[in-house]
């Protein structure tokens, strides 16, 4: 099944690795759509309907945990998949990221394999 | 290395501190670029004249750089973004503060108790090296020269507090 993945990052470079890395992984991309911070993908789930989001938590104007916070009152986002990218590692990111419904969290510098690892189990059918 | 012992270990810890930044650097380099970083001894300043930085602030503060040379940051991205060097335009200074910016969580993230206590500000790049730079930094910096690809590039960290 084709996907069409939300890449959050206020890294242009960072979003085209992080699709790339996705594609290695084996996923169908059938779109992907890029925002530079959480208030911009907001506005993208606004229109779109997607099937994940990858999502950096250091960003300008609305970071990664405030943006999934967020999610549970965008009706586009109803059940989609949340994992973090990002610099941050301290266990209390990761255990904030996670009660607020990240369902993985990717420590950066990462490998294609830990994206691979991180995102398809939480796919099921859909990868 | 917990950074319980206070501000003071990067004095007294130099060694650590310096091996936990190159390990760092490296591990960056290898996952992100496939490169594999080779130690130097000295690098000639002059020919780095793209400075990436990066602020940490918290229970540590100082300012984290990557120095290297136009040609060296173009390379980067080319492998980062997987295209020829000769097509790297502008992204050039995303990709330099980037690096950048993994440097130093990932560094951060190696010493106990930095990790939730020290903040990281966007990065800033500077090209050209006709500029001076002062820091409040008492405490004596951390660098570390390598070469990527077989130019040279240094990482400091200047440690204010």
């Amino acid at each position: 099944m084709s996907i069409h993945a939300l890449i959050v990052d206020d890294s242009s470079v960072m979003r085209k690795i992080v699709e790339r890395s996705l594609r290695q992984a084996g996923l169908d991309l059938s779109k992907v759509s890029e925002a530079g911070n959480g208030a911009e993908a907001l506005s993208v789930l606004a229109d779109h309907q997607v099937d994940l989001i990858l999502c950096d938590i250091n960003m300008p104007v609305m970071d990664g945990l405030e943006f999934i916070k967020q999610l549970p009152a965008v009706a586009n986002a109803k059940g989609v998949p949340v994992v973090m990218i990002t610099t941050e590692g301290s266990e209390s990111h990761v255990v904030q990221a996670l009660s607020l419904g990240a369902r993985g969290y990717i420590r950066k510098p990462f490998t294609p394999d830990q994206v691979k690892e991180h995102v398809i189990p939480i796919l099921g059918g859909k990868s | 290395m917990n950074l319980a012992h206070g501000a003071q270990a990067p004095t007294a810890n130099h060694a650590v501190w310096i091996s936990l930044l190159e390990v760092s650097i490296r591990e960056v380099f290898e996952l992100m670029l496939s490169s594999e970083l080779t130690a130097s001894q000295n690098v000639d300043a002059g020919v780095l004249d793209v400075t990436a930085m990066i602020g940490l602030a918290g229970q540590l503060c100082g300012v984290l750089s990557v120095r290297c040379s136009r040609r060296a940051a173009a390379l980067m991205t080319s492998k980062m973004l997987n295209v020829d060097i000769d097509k790297v335009g502008p992204e050039m200074s995303d990709a330099l503060g980037e690096v950048c910016n993994m440097v130093a969580g990932n560094f951060k993230n190696k010493i106990s108790g930095l990790a939730e206590g020290c903040l990281l500000s966007p990065p800033t790049v500077i090209t050209g090296d006709d500029y001076s730079l002062h820091s409040q930094a008492e405490e004596p910096g951390l660098q570390v020269h390598m070469l990527f690809e077989n130019m040279p590039m240094t990482i400091s960290l200047q440690i204010q507090a």
